[in-house]
């Protein structure tokens, strides 16, 4: 008896060991993975601290001039054209997803959501780099031989709105996947008790949900802009690469991931030109890391509310 | 006469199919295009063989180097970055609190780690690499996609691992097991979780080029070392759809041919999964 339960001592503390042990293990790994949110900021502002010595942060992200060679590294540029193309996107894809989305939580039936669900899949599995060839074989002929004509005398159509459009078409799942989360967390009740008082789905739709998830759809169209951002291989491939300030939307223009991705690993021989790369990274990190912070957090409140 | 709300119902309701549509005439126009082009490109050659001698100025060859290189880069990141969230996940869902300020924070920036942009984690991993004097590698690119997958891992296996009832874990508690022994419960319910988020996962990574253009390097060959570069099927398409002869461009095309069936075959792979053993689960 004595023995029996001293054996069960010993492997209940065996047990609570293994139990602490692997506690830390994993405590360790969740840390580690935070942490690297963190190093990759101080990482981009260590790296960009050199050009950031030389000239003042204004001039940068004000200047126009971009002549590394010469010393001159002027952001605005880039900026626009990130700028541009990211809102001739969200332009376009906020009502195509907004209204998907309504039709597919309020207005469909059981089989439309069963055929369009997994073709949003589809869109949001292809590749980049796949949406960048769509882009050249499709969008671009388009543009140069269809639109343009009516606007300008000759366009390419390697333009800002040639990746306006291609950059759109890749963040309408994510859009459209967010909409429909959050129309689902208003109540059935809600909108039954509108419909009683003798509303049509549309007034329903226009009077009650949209205005409850109002601020769920500007959270969620940050974090698609957020996402737009950043999009760099698709976009490089139709946007044209010029370094200019966009008059036109036929225009070429040249993003910020688009700078990174052309021009970093072979210039790293001028230490102020690869300063300058990471600190378009870093901006680009900026950016997204206050613009994903804010709108998870009104999303996280919301679906808080909800349960 | 029709009221107006009844006009102003039908006439969004036409809006929504139109727009609705217009989602189907995207992925129709990408696919058809994608198929149409590199079917013609594509032959048995293509997928078994290595570049040839004059391969980029449109001789014979194919791209066996770039789909085995991602096979490589894809295939170890998804080990190592499984080691590392499976862990991640269970110690966020079992052994922290629901409410825990830690698993809140955490998700937070996984959240956001999730939305950094590729190119920037590429051009991170590349400083990091230069700092300890990496080269542009096989290396290299299953670091930078391993640090890609994780937070891809971690989110999408935790939005499974948190819809477990508390019910489950008490219930195992109260048997007398300790957290870590209801592990083996938990797993077996978010086994088809991990196993879709697993190949969602992969099918970004797969496809997943800015990260790799400059952390893994381009080469016409397998490698056969961490140390060697590797190609990847991405940058496959990317850097000879750059060259301006045709023959060549038709490749790229082949390429994203092979590439978009991959990621296709993976998100299909997953939606099985979820549907054949999402039975079991206790809701």
């Amino acid at each position: 008896m004595k023995a029996g339960a001293k054996i069960g001592m010993k492997t209940s503390k065996i047990r609570l060991f293994k139990d602490k042990t692997a506690g830390s293990v994993m405590w360790i790994f969740t840390w580690l993975s935070v942490l690297l949110v963190v190093l990759m900021g101080i990482g981009l502002i260590l790296k960009s601290l050199p050009i950031l010595h030389d000239k003042s942060l204004w001039e940068l992200l004000s200047g126009a001039k971009w002549k590394p060679m010469r010393g001159d590294f002027g952001f605005l540029p880039f900026i626009m054209g990130t700028l541009w193309v990211t809102a001739i996107a969200i332009l376009w894809t906020f009502p195509v997803s907004l209204f998907t989305a309504i039709f597919l939580t309020e207005n469909s039936k059981r089989w439309v959501k069963k055929v369009v669900f997994p073709a949003l899949d589809i869109l949001a599995g292809i590749p980049s780099v796949v949406y960048g060839v769509w882009g050249i074989l499709v969008v671009l002929p388009w543009i140069s031989d269809s639109l343009a004509p009516h606007f300008v005398e000759y366009s390419t159509g390697y333009s800002t709105l040639a990746a306006g459009i291609v950059l759109g078409v890749m963040i309408l799942p994510l859009l459209i996947s967010l909409f429909v989360e959050l129309f689902s967390c208003v109540s059935v009740e809600l909108r039954e008790a509108s419909l009683a008082l003798g509303a049509t789905r549309w007034q329903t739709t226009k009077y009650v949900l949209l205005r409850k998830t109002f601020p769920g759809i500007v959270a969620s169209v940050t974090l698609a802009i957020s996402r737009a951002m950043g999009e760099t291989i698709a976009v490089l491939m139709v946007c044209g690469n010029i370094v200019q300030l966009p008059t036109s939307l036929f225009d070429g223009c040249y993003p910020l991931p688009a700078l990174i991705a052309n021009n970093y690993g072979e210039m790293l021989s001028l230490p102020l030109y690869e300063s300058a790369l990471m600190f378009a990274a870093l901006i680009l990190f900026a950016v997204v890391f206050v613009f994903n912070v804010i709108s998870r957090l009104i999303l996280r409140k919301i679906e808080q509310n909800v349960s | 006469m029709m009221k107006l709300k009844f006009f102003e119902e039908k006439a969004m309701k036409g809006v929504m199919l139109i727009t609705t549509l217009l989602v189907f005439l995207f992925v129709g126009s990408i696919l058809y295009t994608i198929i149409r082009n590199g079917w013609r490109a594509m032959s048995w050659d293509m997928i078994f063989s290595l570049p040839g001698g004059g391969f980029y100025i449109g001789k014979e060859g194919g791209l066996l180097n770039a789909i085995v290189g991602s096979l490589y880069i894809v295939g170890a990141s998804t080990v190592l970055g499984l080691i590392v969230s499976i862990p991640v996940v269970f110690y966020l869902n079992v052994y922290l609190k629901k409410k825990s300020k830690l698993a809140s924070v955490a998700r937070l920036a996984y959240d956001v780690l999730f939305g950094i942009p590729s190119i920037v984690y590429g051009a991170f991993a590349f400083t990091i690499m230069v700092y300890f004097g990496l080269k542009s590698s096989l290396a290299g690119g299953i670091i930078v996609i391993t640090l890609l997958i994780i937070p891809i891992f971690i989110r999408s296996m935790d939005e499974i691992a948190r819809q477990l009832p508390s019910d489950l874990l008490n219930a195992s508690y109260s048997l007398g097991a300790t957290r870590y022994e209801t592990i083996r419960v938990v797993i077996r319910q978010i086994a088809p979780g991990i196993a879709t988020a697993t190949l969602l996962s992969i099918g970004r990574a797969i496809g997943d080029a800015a990260a790799v253009l400059f952390t893994a390097g381009y080469t016409d060959n397998i490698p056969t070392s961490l140390g060697q570069p590797a190609a990847t099927l991405p940058l496959a398409v990317f850097f000879q759809l750059s060259s301006p002869i045709p023959a060549v461009q038709e490749r790229a095309y082949a390429a994203a041919l092979i590439l978009t069936i991959l990621v296709l075959i993976l998100s299909i792979l997953g939606r099985i999964i979820t549907n054949r053993f999402s039975k079991n689960r206790i809701q």
